[in-house]
């Protein structure tokens, strides 16, 4: 299939007078894992749900593997898995049973039904736990659960919704390796949120988002490209009189962050000598490394993603308590 | 080395799926989960016959003893006592709770996520109302059946075509009341506006069912609630038929039963309304379900 799993035309969600979404285009190629990259509120899952039926989208077009998501909803619905931001587990039932109940609903044939349960719950590693109940469940084998009831009626693409969110590092990392070998077994076409950039770095492409636009797309190292070279981090006795230098003396834009200055510069190795030479200010601390996603953000937005900045995450705050209840 | 792993049970890209035979699935399966876990609960069995128990035996007997002590006994039926007489009362109100907290679990599902799982499913929405609505409705049956072991406690004699009668006149009674609950439900958010539902709903449905006393006789302004509580419409008939195998004459039940304008119903009128009543909660659970977001 040469058309797109995923593709969308200037999609846009209002929420009266506040914009969640303002124009997406996307192409989500099949077999691709595509990340969706940005802080909290940045309209992620309110895209995520507009392909998936859940929400009406107010302008634009999207369809999902060749299906329009608002004239066919249904064979939407029939070809697509997901994994939402919260658990949605019947916990007095037993992992078995909840995915029977998803077969059911999905109607996965009888003749495969529990030859397929059982390989969705061995390729998560659950098969022993098939006939606990998941209130006994830690989080991270519910996560597992809940994956393995996303790809059990063989969709042909799996939306996951902040899939490693709350988990702790060892547990992110093993959902990782589940859904790499899921690609590698079913072709499947993975669309995932995440607001953490080091797990970004395992899609083969990704799209920045942020205030529900879309601020750039590529390949990882597309977008790593972007950051002129290295990263080089200092921090001097006075750091507002050391930016000013590093405006005249070395024509470079320092962007002060946490106490710090953040310099992009082609050859970090070379210049550092050069630093602690020619900065009035005393060089206190000094890092060199290559660019992350963290630092395309940076360089896109103008700020980190992290959650403890101030600023975005006021505006986050305020879009989060007008939309929590989108997430219904 | 690239070892070929063995190709998956993937059926053939998108399956087209029957919509209408889906839905019918889904509607079992929904029933299904619902039944499952209510069989599973033994604690909330167990707790929800001490209830009606405790009706019977310390409302029931404490309020007759005292009434007799006052020179009353039951206004016109000196042949039953007041607990043979809201011993069908009794059944109604464990249908009604029960009905209306299964439906709760719409609001418990939103809360906990589960029904999304299902809102995303290639299923028609009104598999959800009418499978909540058929497993809140089997729960409430159920519920009320067992309480037909307690007839010897109370000193009422059932006949086996009387326990036969009672079967469907339960679960039409039981249909209602969860199909109201099932549209309160699917237009409640929070658990916090079930709360409300339960004080400012479900307690006045009990109070002016006729459970507990004769809707005869009453101030002008209580008679019109009464009249239109579903729930009357549903335990006269149960009354009708529990009283009548014990032996009462149809002349009492007739007088402790329900009028509208004087008239007493016949008791298929009686079902029959609170069938229609099931029927349209039905229609606007389901209309409420499938409105998009």
């Amino acid at each position: 299939m040469a058309e797109a799993a995923i593709a969308t035309e200037q999609l846009v969600k209002r929420y009266g007078e506040i914009e969640a979404v303002r124009g997406i285009d996307l192409a989500v190629m099949p077999g691709e894992i595509f990340g969706f990259l940005g802080p909290n509120g940045a309209g992620k899952s309110t895209t995520i749900s507009m392909l998936c039926t859940l929400l009406r989208p107010t302008s634009g077009r999207a369809a999902v593997a060749g299906f329009d998501v608002t004239r066919d909803p249904d064979s939407v619905r029939a070809a697509i898995g997901l994994v939402f931001q919260d658990p949605a587990l019947d916990e007095q039932l037993t992992a078995r049973e909840n995915l029977e109940f998803h077969a059911f609903l999905y109607d996965v044939p009888r003749a495969i039904r529990a030859q397929r349960i059982a390989e969705v719950l061995g390729m998560v590693e659950l098969a022993d736990r098939a006939n606990s109940k998941v209130m006994t469940f830690s989080g991270g084998m519910k996560r597992r659960l809940e994956i393995a009831r996303g790809i059990l009626h063989s969709p042909e693409v799996l939306f996951l919704d902040e899939p490693t969110r709350g988990l702790d590092p060892q547990t992110r990392s093993h959902i990782w390796d589940y859904l790499q070998d899921l690609r590698r077994r079913e072709g499947i076409t993975i669309f995932m949120t995440t607001h953490y950039m080091d797990e970004a770095e395992f899609c083969d492409r990704i799209a920045i988002i942020d205030m529900g636009r879309i601020v750039a797309l590529g390949t990882p190292d597309e977008l790593k490209a972007r950051v002129g070279g290295d990263v080089i981090t200092i921090a001097t006795t006075d750091n507002a009189a050391s930016a000013a230098e590093l405006a005249s003396k070395f024509g470079l834009t320092p962007a002060a962050d946490n106490g710090t200055l953040r310099i992009e510069a082609s050859d970090g190795a070379a210049l550092i000598p050069r630093l602690v030479r020619d900065l009035s200010a005393r060089v206190t601390a000094v890092t060199l490394r290559r660019p992350s996603l963290d630092d395309v953000f940076l360089k896109l937005t103008g700020r980190a993603i992290r959650e403890e900045q101030a600023g975005a995450l006021d505006r986050m705050r305020m879009m989060g308590a007008r939309f929590g209840g989108r997430r219904r | 080395m690239a070892v070929p792993v063995a190709a998956p049970s993937r059926p053939a890209s998108v399956r087209r799926i029957d919509t209408r035979r889906a839905t019918l699935r889904a509607i079992y399966i929904i029933w299904y989960r619902d039944v499952l876990r209510y069989s599973r609960d033994r604690l909330r069995l167990l707790a929800s016959l001490a209830q009606p128990l405790l009706f019977l035996l310390i409302f029931g007997t404490g309020l007759s003893s005292s009434l007799r002590g006052i020179g009353g006994g039951l206004a016109g039926a000196p042949s039953i006592n007041y607990v043979q007489f809201i011993y069908p009362g009794i059944i109604g109100m464990a249908v009604l709770f029960t009905s209306i907290f299964s439906a709760m679990s719409i609001v418990w599902d939103r809360e906990f996520g589960f029904l999304k799982e299902v809102l995303v499913a290639p299923i028609d929405r009104s598999a959800i109302a009418i499978g909540k609505a058929l497993g809140g409705s089997t729960q409430a049956m159920v519920q009320g059946i067992l309480l037909l072991v307690l007839a010897p406690i109370v000193g009422v004699t059932l006949t086996p075509l009387a326990v036969i009668e009672l079967i469907p006149l339960i679960f039409v009674l039981a249909f209602a009341l969860t199909t109201l609950g099932v549209v309160l439900a699917a237009g409640i958010k929070s658990m916090q506006g079930f709360q409300a539902v339960i004080n400012f709903l479900m307690m006045p449905i009990f109070f002016l069912s006729g459970a507990l006393f004769p809707l005869g006789n009453l101030p002008w302004w209580m008679t019109g609630l009464t009249r239109i509580d579903p729930a009357a419409y549903g335990i006269d008939p149960l009354r009708r038929v529990i009283l009548g195998a014990s032996g009462v004459p149809v002349a009492v039940t007739d007088r402790l039963g329900l009028t509208v304008g004087g008239q007493t119903l016949p008791l298929m009128a009686e079902v029959g309304l609170v069938l229609a009543f099931g029927v349209v909660m039905l229609g606007i659970a389901i209309w409420s379900l499938r409105r998009p977001a």
